[in-house]
């Protein structure tokens, strides 16, 4: 008969009241939180700031006004033609980068073999657009468009030694170069929306006898149109907010109209707070008009983020449904 | 025997495929682009094969018609657009004047000095008028000095001071809302501090320049008011979100029956996070300083507002500085179409997509290995 | 490049197959000839020298324990393993004498004729009408009457017409499980093809939905070849004419499905229909 083992001495009366103060969990629990809850504070404050100083300039005059008298002066400056030039700006370069995009997506997740170096390339090269500093993007669009591309253009369209029409700083190449610099957040969303579909109807259309094609054209692409969205938005509003890269590409300090051509320059609402910022005569009297336009361009960026989570939180319930 | 895939039947179908491909292929070819179009700009510095001493600018006036159109361009220091604009004489008295303001500068002992050598670009020098060898970054001058140390230490300054702030907070924050906080909190935190990654830079340098400068002016009264630390402290407010984002994803990425484990063995939350979870988290928190760390160094706009943009040499916190990305943004519009300036603001350029290029590939390495080890391969 | 327009026997006459009950009948011509398949992923093989035929018009069920490679099998018959990277597939696979694995092969043409329904059913985010109109769009059938009559017959031919005739335009996510199946089924019959591969249809349904899916098949049967898989071994008994037992990648026996349940020649058979391993 085995008995059971002996302890040396028997074992402590149990009882579950808690036996001392930990204090250490609560203490850096507490730490954590409050950290947390600084970083909060901190956003709130510059949100507040924010609001507090730019609601009074916003005025149906400001926000649809021009500049063409003094941009400096509270009771003259408007920046509607900032306005156009960011929206402007940014619907082109969606033309661009939405195809691309998407194309490079749906390689990536429908064609691509995981295991091939070319796809480890692919997905390398998209990470690391991710990372490139806005400048060099800047230097970029110098470059490459205005200086190698608009500067061949001009070579072989225009006689010699007349005035740079495609190679000089325009709102076509800033928009391209605002296109590279996002192209890394169009793909990573849509291929995010890519697979959330089922491969059960990616099946199905294929047992059909759909082509491969037929099935991504028909199937996979009208169902992941809400991520796709949602890519786009996010897209707009990151380059909505970039200044650096237009600071050689395309953004003027001052122009008296609109931009009406591909090739013209334009006025940007992330430049005016910079140029206001920076460059002001007297900051005391132009604040009002720079915390209206902090405030615009807040309400644009944030009112686009806000869109594209609901819209990406939307989409996340019905595909959980469907399953 | 293989499987025949139908090509032959569907040439439709293949040609869509290699158009998809080559469509992807962008991405890797502007990656490509980026790095060709701005070393190339450089190469004639990096190779050493341009002077910018002052004396050699003495071309003689008869000499004007053996230069190529670009040279002569180059030395008159004019964009393409003026150079073909002027005619002929306008260009000789141009000549005439660059001749007479070099004969002025001769009794300078630095005349003949190629300063955008790799000597004079890295190491110390004393110039005249200097009692001590001296970095001085100052292109702008009849002795142009071209040397990049003051800028690469202010670049370093200002994204170590972020990092002072943003890892702290960063991380903490991370812990807190991945393991500590109670659901509920958790569903709103996240996402509203994550909306700080919305606020585009040139509003954190604006609130920085506006508010913050003058806020820590009365407070501490520093020397200048736009200076490392304020900068510092808003480039941190750029990089937290990054920080956090990283940090917090590979935190919920550890198996929760880690965490169930270390409870049932009766630790405390805070200890079952800080001595099982975090441990297992460290390659993704460390994928999170160094990304960043490339979105910091390569901040523009914050910087080129708040730091004060002098380029001084030096590692106090209360002083101006001036860091790479705010001298190319702030002179490349003033520089000849290229000449040495303008090329060695694209070689800064380069150097700056070199590092965060470098950052990119040791966060990417270190993320796959773990998503690696994670879904239990290798 | 038209492989089987010309090869299987013309669909004259729908009720010239009809056969009463499940009696298997040793001289049914065979469709599917599968002689020597091996199948590997990689360096592993899933499976080994499969040799067997499959008659037209009656039901074929594979069955055998969890990995035993059936499913791998089937998906074989109308090449929807081609889409795994790393296979590869020896052996000759006939279908009405024509190697399906052969180099003038169409696979999209292989597919609208050898149909396939899958274990969890797969109904487009798409209406009831539009989930059946699918693959007749895909070939070309854009007419309204056309698409109309043929939906209408193949929910017919699935036994859910009755269930959804007056709701053809809602959302087909909105049936349950049993009638999403069935709407798979009209789906998969609605290009007529000649054979329908069936991958543990009712593995993912209730009793109820079960026997309909099951008394489906027996009706279906009259019209197309089926091979069925299926690890539940009375749903085999039931339904099936010819049964084939499968054991890590081979085929251990195959016969009528009367033979197979009551008298099996293979010990390791034997062990499997009467419960004692699986």
């Amino acid at each position: 008969m085995n008995a059971a083992p002996r302890l040396a001495s028997p074992p402590p009366p149990r009882h579950f009241r808690a036996q001392a103060f930990d204090f250490p969990s609560f203490f850096f629990t507490g730490l954590t939180g409050l950290a947390t809850f600084l970083i909060l504070a901190i956003l709130g404050v510059i949100l507040g700031n924010v609001i507090l100083n730019g609601w009074p300039a916003i005025s149906w005059r400001f926000v649809t006004g021009g500049t063409h008298s003094d941009m400096f002066d509270v009771n003259k400056a408007g920046i509607m033609p900032m306005i156009v030039g960011t929206s402007a700006r940014v619907i082109l370069m969606t033309l661009f980068v939405i195809p691309v995009g998407v194309i490079t997506a749906i390689y990536l997740t429908e064609y691509a073999r995981t295991s091939s170096p070319l796809t480890r390339i692919i997905r390398g090269a998209v990470n690391n657009l991710a990372g490139v500093p806005s400048i060099v993007f800047g230097l970029f669009g110098l470059g490459f468009f205005i200086s190698f591309v608009g500067g061949n253009l001009d070579a072989l369209f225009r006689p010699a030694n007349a005035e740079p029409l495609w190679g000089k700083p325009a709102i076509l190449w800033a928009s391209m170069t605002l296109a590279v610099m996002t192209l890394p957040v169009v793909i990573v969303a849509t291929e995010e929306a890519l697979r959330a579909i089922p491969p059960g109807l990616r099946e199905a259309s294929l047992a059909l006898g759909a082509t491969k094609l037929q099935t991504i054209v028909r199937i996979v692409v009208p169902n992941a149109l809400p991520g796709i969205m949602t890519g786009g938005i996010l897209a707009v509003s990151r380059a909505a907010g970039e200044v650096a890269p237009l600071l050689f590409t395309g953004a003027a300090y001052f122009m008296a109209d609109l931009p009406k051509a591909l090739t013209d320059q334009f006025m940007d609402l992330g430049y005016h707070v910079f140029v206001l910022s920076t460059q002001s005569p007297d900051i005391e009297k132009t604040r009002p008009i720079l915390y209206g336009t902090v405030l615009v361009l807040l309400v644009l960026t944030f009112s686009l983020n806000l869109v594209a989570i609901l819209v990406r939180a939307r989409l996340r319930r019905q595909m959980r449904a469907a399953r | 025997m293989g499987l025949h895939r139908g090509h032959h039947a569907r040439p439709l179908e293949w040609v869509a495929e290699k158009c998809i491909l080559g469509v992807s292929l962008t991405a890797i070819l502007m990656v490509f682009l980026i790095f060709l179009f701005v070393t190339r700009e450089a190469l004639p510095i990096f190779f050493g094969r341009m002077n910018s001493a002052a004396a050699l600018t003495a071309i003689p006036v008869e000499q004007m018609d053996r230069l190529k159109p670009e040279e002569l361009r180059l030395y008159l220091g004019l964009s393409p657009r003026e150079f073909a604009a002027m005619d002929r004489d306008t260009r000789k008295s141009l000549m005439e004047v660059k001749a007479e303001a070099a004969a002025n500068v001769s009794n300078d002992k630095d005349v003949q000095i190629n300063t955008i050598s790799w000597r004079y670009l890295l190491f110390p020098y004393q110039w005249s008028g200097y009692d001590r060898p001296v970095y001085i970054w100052q292109p702008v001058s009849d002795i142009h000095k071209f040397n990049i140390i003051p800028l690469l230490i202010g670049s370093l300054k200002v994204t170590l001071v972020a990092l002072l702030f943003s890892v702290p907070f960063g991380l903490a924050a991370a812990i807190y809302v991945s393991q500590l906080a109670p659901p509920r909190l958790k569903e709103w935190i996240k996402p509203t501090i994550e909306m700080l990654a919305g606020i585009p830079s040139v509003v954190l340098g604006f609130f920085a320049l506006i508010v913050m400068a003058s806020f820590f002016q009365s407070v501490l009264h520093f020397g200048s008011r736009l200076n490392t630390l304020v900068a510092g402290m808003a480039l941190g407010l750029a990089a937290l979100p990054v920080i956090f984002s990283i940090a917090e994803d590979a935190l919920t990425s550890v198996p929760y029956a880690y965490t169930q484990a270390a409870l049932a063995l009766g630790s405390s939350r805070w200890q079952a996070a800080w001595q099982i979870v975090l441990p297992a988290a460290v390659p993704g928190v460390f994928a999170a300083v160094v990304l960043g760390f490339g979105r910091a160094i390569g901040e523009t706009m914050i910087v080129l507002m708040a730091s004060g943009n002098a380029s001084l040499m030096g590692w106090s916190l209360f002083d101006s500085t001036r860091t790479i990305t705010a001298t190319i943004a702030a002179e490349l519009s003033e520089t000849v179409f290229g000449g040495q300036h303008y090329r060695l603001l694209f070689m800064l350029g380069a150097l700056l997509f070199a590092v965060t290029f470098l950052a990119n590939l040791v966060a990417d390495l270190v993320i796959h290995r773990l998503k690696n080890r994670l879904e239990g391969n290798r | 490049m038209a492989f089987m327009t010309d090869i299987l026997p013309s669909r004259i006459n729908v009720t010239a197959g009809l056969r009463e009950g499940a009696a298997p009948d040793a001289s049914a011509p065979p469709l599917i000839e599968i002689r020597s398949l091996s199948l590997f992923y990689g360096a592993a093989q899933a499976l080994k020298n499969i040799a067997l035929t499959i008659p037209e018009r009656l039901v074929t069920a594979f069955i055998g324990p969890s990995g035993c490679g059936k499913s791998t099998l089937l998906r074989c018959l109308n090449r929807m393993n081609d889409l795994i990277d790393n296979v590869r597939i020896e052996g000759r696979t006939l279908i009405g004498g024509h190697d399906i694995y052969g180099p003038e092969v169409d696979v999209i043409e292989l597919r609208k004729r050898v149909g396939m329904v899958f274990q969890k059913s797969n109904p487009f985010p798409k209406s009831i009408y539009e989930n059946i109109a699918y693959g007749l769009r895909l070939h070309g059938t854009n007419d309204r009457r056309q698409l109309d009559e043929v939906v209408e017959q193949s929910l017919h031919g699935a036994a859910l017409w009755d269930e959804v005739k007056d709701r053809l335009h809602s959302s087909a996510l909105g049936l349950s499980g049993g009638q999403q199946q069935r709407l798979c089924i009209a789906r998969a019959i609605a290009i007529r093809p000649e054979i329908i591969l069936m991958d543990e249809p009712a593995s993912a349904l209730d009793p109820i939905a079960t026997a309909k899916i099951e008394d489906l098949i027996q009706e279906l049967k009259k019209e197309f070849t089926i091979v069925i898989v299926t690890h539940n071994m009375q749903q085999a008994a039931r339904i099936s004419d010819y049964t084939a037992f499968f054991y890590i990648g081979e085929l251990i026996e195959y016969g009528p499905t009367n033979r197979i349940f009551t008298n099996p020649a293979n010990k390791q058979t034997e062990d499997y229909v009467t419960g004692r391993f699986g």
